[in-house]
């Protein structure tokens, strides 16, 4: 009786703070300086790679570290299309492109258990920007590309529109039975296929959905950067920087890559342009600062700390 | 057709290498039976039932559930259709309670789709069945043994099996568990399921199988009622007399 | 033209030296220590970046800096293992969970070390010359060092292979690798023989480092590419195998020269390639059982 009620008070409460953080999103480019609606958008961005980083890898426990290339093909599908079709459409291309590519590279290797799948994926950023440099250099004979820019609000408003639906998606995944065979798939995943679980379909599809936002943050990216080529566009941090944020935020709650990923970014935008060397420094001591003392991330620094504090 | 039988296996083979884990092995299992499955360590027991429930693939001979070929199937096919397995070395899902360690079984498992608060409502009876009604809530990782290998049954009868495979679930319990375990085996057999079961535990075996059938450096060696296993003297001299043996220390 | 087949060749081979040696050092420190070392190639930078430094600073002959930074970096990677990897190891539930987070943990060490490097020596590229004259070798021409180059690799390679197969330190090595648990109820020490082939492993990336900065210039980032390459042949070649190793690296700078020869941007791309391809037919390399 008691619990009840405190879990709908706190639910109600959740829901108001959702609702207000959701108003003030909305507003904000018509009150905020260029400076924050622009630095917001790089949250954004790496909010929306890690929690669909944590997505699939959170339950599963397949490390991929395949970001960068969807992450690219959406740039690159920005690049190419961007004169030709509406921004929408093309942002909404570079997440199929991502997903067919993920449907392929799951279907290939998501048999490859453990440390193989990382390394597979990690390969597969690079495999394709050199083929993709040798492709600009002795195809189309370029170097590179350039993206036509869009206003910086626009630019924010899809980046949180996209960031809005990958949280519905993730906490419905979470919610639904989908998310419990994703979780029993990294709990043991023998067990799970004798339970009746189509493991490589759940598997593949979570991935692909994964890619799909990634791809479309990509597309978005693009815009406000004007010029790419191939590793700028495949550069495998956004495959190591999602790992990072989710792993520092801790993958058992949909907050922690979310907390974690707007820490980063927030740390970034500061230490990057100023100090890029000390910035990468930092970023490496926290890392392994994170695996030896909050293998949970800070979710479970909080969790064990809630707990702590209970008992005591 | 009348003698048509639940599952069936014609000249099943599976090499490992040049080891014939099993070798052209015939069986059968008929509806309601209890049946047993022995051999000595390394005979190709649990390689038999990985074979049947699709773990690994079988490269020759052919396996059939309810007079249709199953072999090629892949695991959740295999589930779907109405066999369900427990494993040697327990496989529960450690960092899942035990409520949703048996959920996934009838969300998944079963042949009918089943809404949430129905899987929702079979699980808490299939743990009241188990005797686990009073740790739903606890992280399965933390159950002692025998604890384990019952929810691994329970979560197995999620599923709505017709045929239900037990490896060695009495292996590492004590005399009072093994007890508790020969007891929900016949409960198991009174909810209409059948079993095939691997066990060393030969009193047990003695006691609950209709049929046994024994195993021996992956072939075939005998087959009857416990009395005639237990009269045989093919079976006692490769099997039996060291398991006495070892069951009387 | 059949000049030209025999000069892609050595220079395969001279190339497949330094891969082997690398590899070397990455099959051990996976296949005994279960540590996927990502950060393998930045330790090569080291070494390579000390002999630089020990050359155009004190005028130190590259070879006996062979004998300056191989036991220098052995002993930060023991030390590394003691602590780092020790306690992640202790705290891992499992030995999947373990190579889960020790591969994130070298991510760490690899922003960290290359960090380093840059704010120390700069970001731009380094070299010096050191016995790069000529030498005919039936026909082709090569430079000194890099005959140089391959005669260490090969020698350092024979070395340690004996030293695995004969002694008993090798033995217990070799033991670990086979059943870390079986290994410790043998009277093996298993945490320390775990660091040791750590210091190994790192102790190889510094031979390399010394010997490719004799032949190639020298960057704070030129660790990845190296990793990478050490990643494909130990999978090419099997884990733990050191003739595995030796053969994958020849075969892949063999593949690497012919491509270079005929398409230099694609040399890397036909790494990945044979990789990915390696990966899905046969994940356990050709000398992998
Ligand atoms: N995946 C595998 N790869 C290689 N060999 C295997 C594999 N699985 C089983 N074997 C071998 O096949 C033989 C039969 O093994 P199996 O596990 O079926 O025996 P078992 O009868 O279940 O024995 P136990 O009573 O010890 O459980 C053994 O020699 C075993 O080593
Ligand atoms: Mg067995």
């Amino acid at each position: 009786m008691n619990i009840s009620t405190v879990l709908t008070k706190r639910s109600v409460v959740g829901g108001l703070v959702i609702l207000i953080l959701l108003i003030i999103f909305i507003t904000l480019p018509l009150y905020a300086p260029a400076y924050t609606v622009i630095l917001l958008t790089a949250i954004f961005m790496y909010i929306v790679l890690t929690v669909s980083w944590a997505l699939f890898s959170g339950p599963t426990g397949y490390m991929s570290l395949a970001p960068a290339a969807f992450f690219g093909v959406g740039i690159y599908t920005a690049a190419i299309l961007g004169m030709k079709l509406p921004l929408i459409v093309v942002i909404v291309c570079g997440g199929f492109f991502s997903f067919f590519l993920a449907l392929l590279v799951g279907a290939l290797t998501l048999r490859l258990r453990g440390i193989y799948f990382a390394i597979f994926t990690f390969g597969l950023v690079m495999l394709i920007a050199y083929l993709l440099l040798f492709w600009e250099l002795h195809v189309t004979g370029t170097r590179g590309r350039f993206v036509i820019a869009v206003g910086h609000n626009t630019v924010y408003y899809i980046m949180y529109g996209n960031l809005v639906i990958l949280l519905i998606v993730a906490v419905f995944v979470r919610r639904s039975k989908f998310g419990l065979a994703l979780r029993s798939i990294g709990e043991n995943e023998d067990a799970a296929a004798h339970t009746g679980v189509n493991v490589t379909l759940v598997k593949i599809v979570t991935f692909a959905i994964s890619a799909f936002f990634i791809g479309t943050a990509g597309a978005v990216m693009a815009t406000r950067w004007t010029y790419i080529d191939p590793f700028i566009a495949f550069n495998p941090l956004f495959s190591f920087m999602p790992v990072l944020m989710a792993i520092f935020g801790g993958t058992g709650q949909l907050w922690g890559p979310i907390i974690g990923a707007a820490i980063f970014a927030y740390l970034e935008e500061f230490l990057i342009t100023r100090f890029p060397y000390y910035y990468m420094l930092i970023f490496g001591i926290i890392l392994v600062i994170a695996i030896l003392y909050m293998p949970k991330g800070l979710v479970g620094l909080i969790q064990k700390w809630r707990k702590g504090g209970g008992v005591v | 057709m009348c003698n048509m039988h639940v599952l069936e296996g014609e000249r099943v083979t599976r090499y490992f290498g040049g080891l014939a884990a099993v070798s052209n092995v015939d069986f059968y299992v008929d509806r309601g039976e209890i049946v047993g499955l022995i051999g000595p360590n390394g005979a190709g027991k649990t390689t038999l039932f990985n074979l049947i429930s699709a773990a690994i693939t079988l490269k020759s001979g052919v396996i059939r559930f309810k007079g249709e070929k199953i072999s090629g199937l892949r695991p959740c096919r295999i589930c779907k259709k109405g066999i369900a397995r427990t494993f040697q070395s327990v496989k529960v899902f450690p960092g899942m309670s035990v409520l949703e360690n048996v959920l996934l079984g009838s969300l998944f498992g079963a042949p009918a789709k089943l809404s949430r608060a129905d899987a929702r409502a079979e699980a808490s009876s299939l743990l009241e069945f188990a005797g686990l009604s009073e740790m739903k809530t606890v992280p399965a990782g933390d159950l002692t043994l025998a604890s384990q290998k019952r929810l691994e049954v329970a979560r197995a009868l999620a599923t709505r099996p017709e045929l239900l495979l037990l490896d060695e679930l009495m292996a590492g319990l004590n005399p009072t568990e093994i007890a508790g375990a020969m007891e929900l085996i016949s409960k198991i057999r009174d909810r209409g399921v059948t079993v095939f079961m691997v066990e060393h535990v030969m009193r047990a075996m003695m006691c609950i199988c209709g049929r046994i059938i024994v195993l021996h450096h992956g072939e075939k060696i005998a087959e009857g009622t416990p009395q005639e296993i237990a009269a045989s003297k093919t079976v006692i001299d490769v099997y039996l007399g060291e398991q006495v043996y070892a069951g009387n220390q | 033209m059949i000049m030209k087949i025999v000069d892609v060749l050595i220079c395969g081979l001279l190339l497949g030296g330094i891969y082997a040696l690398i590899a070397v050092g990455l099959s051990l420190q996976y296949g005994v220590a279960r540590v996927l070392n990502i950060s393998h190639g930045e330790l090569i930078m080291l070494g390579a970046f000390g002999t630089w430094s020990l050359y155009t600073f004190f005028d130190i002959n590259p070879l006996i800096s062979l004998v300056i930074c191989g036991p220098v970096l052995f002993l930060a990677g023991f030390a590394l293992h003691k602590t780092l990897f020790k306690s992640l190891l202790k705290s891992s539930g499992s030995i999947g969970a373990f190579e889960g987070s020790s591969l994130l943990a070298c991510f760490g060490l690899l922003f960290i070390i290359q960090n380093i490097a840059i704010t120390s020596w700069g970001a731009d590229i380094k070299g010096y010359s050191y016995l790069s004259v000529p030498v005919n070798l039936g026909g082709a021409i090569f430079a000194a060092n890099r005959l140089v180059t391959l005669a260490f690799a090969v020698g350092i390679g024979i070395t340690f292979y004996l030293f695995l197969a004969r002694t008993r330190l090798g033995k217990a090595i070799r033991a670990a690798a086979q059943d870390p648990a079986a290994a410790g109820l043998m009277g093996v020490n298993i945490n320390h023989v775990l660091a040791l082939c750590f210091g190994f492993g790192a102790l190889m990336a510094g031979f390399a480092g010394v010997l490719l900065s004799m032949c190639y210039p020298v960057k704070a980032t030129m660790g990845l590419e190296y990793t990478i390459i050490a990643i494909i042949v130990v999978v090419l070649g099997g884990l733990g195998s050191i003739p595995g190793s030796f053969i994958g690296g020849f075969i892949l700078g063999i593949i690497g020269s012919i491509v270079s020869y005929i398409e230099p941007s694609l040399s890397l791309a036909a790494y990945y390639i044979i990789f990915i391809l390696l990966l899905l037919v046969k994940p356990t390399g050709i000398m992998g059982k």
